[in-house]
């Protein structure tokens, strides 16, 4: 295991280093530059700024400059937000995003899991119907739609929540980001376990265990759950990464200042350095939870030994 | 109709499967009648389709959703057929138990093999976790287990199919059950494999005085194990006796087309024998009697009305129109 472990951390070294340079190349070869935008200024002031980042070098040295920063774990200061490095951005924003991430993968785990065995179980009945169309409107019903619809409901027309906002984490704060981020998953998560779980309860080895006598609570959690659940375990690794580095939906609804807005404003304003920040976030964590989820393939499959 | 003097028991009465199938009714198993006494063992024999393993499962109460159980089956005087779940578990594993035809897949390839063998007895005989752990210790070495303490902390793919068939065995004797029913325990294993499992079957039955109802295609099985024969086709009894009786003196067409078929190492013949033909499609039997296709005796009768099972002989029942020497005027 804990060669696995080495080789996988290894080999996750080449894996960012390529990711970083096709998308340090692809994003410089894009038309137009952080500055180009807007307002013009003077061109004397412009090559100034260019020369301070590094713009008026080839793409080559400012690749070189770049990584030799990332060596030293600066992600570089950003070109849109002037007084801010990427590193400060991120660590201001990402713990938002992932707050309201993790509690929206617990919901959505916990629930999608519950709804899906469920459903296996009473196959083909009005709960499992009821449980599955419920999970399907999650699944055409996006966040931009939900956001609105909940804010309309718990804030505008009841009061219950506030609208927006962060206040370090609040839990009245959380709870409408959390249902926005959670409902597709419940719903992917939902569907996988039904389908896994519908399988196994046909498995030779479940008809062995009720000829045992065992009675079905037992069957269910003792001798299905377990293969059940690999195919919702391959699914979450990815799913948790998406789920933590946040979206832009929730962040512009809802004003939690999370890191999914700084995808898009990164892009819009050809902020280099935070677009390469969070390619490279989001790239180490999708690394480091597929690794994850391999090692508990391992716990929970004994066929699969490294 | 009973066999032997002895108290049945098991008690199978006019036992019919259907299955609601989106094509319509079919009827697996038609009217099956059979009594079997402690010790026993009865071979249930057919080709694929003709409903000996839904029998099996009609008994343990482990048939599809859509399955359908009419008649009744007395095990100890009481119907099975009948009971509920909760009282259905009391008796599986404990009172009768079932080895099933594909030990790669029948064991749960998740769990530890000791443990699954652990859960039947902390179940059923409310053992502790260490009483459990030596009891199936004992039972695998019964089985012939080779290592069997140190076998107990492994997963079944560390198994080879004939070890997880004996694994197999060891989970369905653990409670000492008054009724071991196996359907195809040998189909999947190698030829010498299945040898040694028919062996350990037959000791193992004399050690325990279990009654056992061998489902198998395979009549060299048979005659190995078996007291009583008997011999279904489509769903229906074709000929039900003593092993030996239906061996040296079979009568019906049918079991006598199955015999022929067996290759003989003493013969000179270069083609094997077969039945031609298929098995009917039970969404559309014919009338009559469901072999009349492919028998070879097969008169205008035969396609009018299904013979009736019939003790031809003490102890042999047949359904055939055609008489045990020749046609009946």
């Amino acid at each position: 295991m804990l060669t696995f472990i080495s080789k996988r951390i290894l080999e996750a070294i080449p894996t960012l280093l390529i990711l970083i340079t096709v998308s340090f190349f692809l994003m410089h070869s894009a038309p137009g530059s952080p500055f180009s935008s807007e307002r013009t200024l003077p061109p004397e002031v412009l090559a100034n700024i260019n020369a301070k980042y590094h713009l008026d070098e080839p793409v080559i040295n400012q690749y070189f400059y770049y990584l030799g920063g990332l060596l030293q774990g600066d992600l570089g200061p950003s070109f849109r937000y002037k007084d801010f490095t990427i590193n400060e951005l991120i660590a201001q924003s990402f713990p938002v995003s992932a707050e309201i991430g993790i509690w929206s993968f617990l919901v959505a785990l916990l629930i999608g899991v519950g709804c899906g065995i469920i459903a296996a179980l009473r196959q083909n009945s009005w709960l499992d119907y009821g449980v599955m169309g419920f999970a399907n409107l999650g699944i055409v019903l996006p966040n931009f739609v939900l956001a609105p619809l909940c804010i309309l409901f718990f804030s505008i027309y009841n009061h219950w929540l506030p609208p927006g906002g962060w206040n370090g984490g609040a839990w009245p704060y959380l709870v409408m980001p959390v249902i926005a981020m959670s409902t597709s998953y419940i719903a992917q998560i939902a569907r996988i376990t039904r389908g896994s779980m519908i399988e196994t309860m046909h498995s030779n080895f479940i008809r062995t265990a009720r000829a045992k006598g065992l009675p079905k609570y037992r069957i269910i959690f003792q001798h299905a759950l377990r293969p059940a659940m690999l195919p919702v375990v391959s699914y979450l690794g990815p799913a948790f990464v998406g789920i933590v580095t946040g979206s832009v939906i929730v962040d512009v609804y809802f004003g939690t200042g999370g890191i999914g807005q700084h995808f898009i404003n990164g892009a819009l304003n050809r902020d280099y350095s935070m677009v390469m920040g969070v390619t490279i976030l989001v790239g180490t964590l999708t690394i480091l939870f597929n690794a994850i989820v391999d090692i508990l393939y391992a716990v929970i499959d004994p066929k699969i030994r490294y | 109709m009973s066999l032997s003097n002895t108290k049945n028991l098991l008690e199978v009465n006019n036992l019919r499967v259907n299955f609601r199938t989106p094509d319509g009714f079919v009827t697996a198993v038609n009217d099956l009648n059979f009594t079997l006494a402690q010790g026993e063992t009865l071979g249930i024999v057919g080709e694929s389709g003709s409903g000996k393993s839904q029998t099996a499962f009609a008994l343990m109460g482990l048939l599809a959703g859509n399955g359908v159980i009419e008649g009744e089956a007395r095990f100890n005087e009481q119907n099975i057929l009948t009971l509920n779940e909760k009282a259905m578990n009391r008796i599986r594993s404990k009172e009768i138990a079932m080895i099933f035809q594909d030990p790669m897949t029948s064991l749960n390839p998740y769990m530890k093999v000791g443990k699954q063998l652990m859960e039947v007895l902390m179940l059923h005989k409310g053992m502790s976790k260490a009483e459990a752990f030596e009891a199936s210790v004992k039972m695998l070495d019964a089985v012939k287990m080779p290592e069997a303490r140190k076998r107990m902390n492994m997963y079944p793919h560390e198994f080879s199919g004939g070890m997880r068939q004996r694994v197999m065995i060891a989970m369905a004797l653990l409670c000492q059950p008054k009724l071991l029913i196996a359907d195809e325990p040998t189909t999947a294993l190698d030829v010498t494999v299945q040898a040694q499992i028919l062996t350990l079957l037959n000791e193992l039955k004399d050690d325990f005085n279990t009654s056992i109802i061998m489902i198998t295609h395979d009549l060299g099985v048979v005659a190995g194990l078996c007291d009583k024969v008997l011999v279904m086709y489509a769903g229906q009894t074709m000929e039900y006796g003593t092993a030996e009786d239906v061996f040296y003196r079979p009568t019906h067409p049918y079991t006598q087309g199955l015999l022929k078929a067996i290759p003989r190492l003493d013969a000179d013949d270069e083609k094997l024998s077969t039945i031609p033909g298929n098995p009917p499609n039970l969404l559309h039997m014919p009338s009559g009697c469901p072999f009349q296709t492919r028998c070879e005796f097969a008169k205008e009768r035969c396609g009018e009305s299904m013979p009736e099972l019939k003790e031809f002989a003490p102890g042999q029942l047949r359904a055939c129109h055609k008489s045990v020497d020749g046609w009946i005027a």
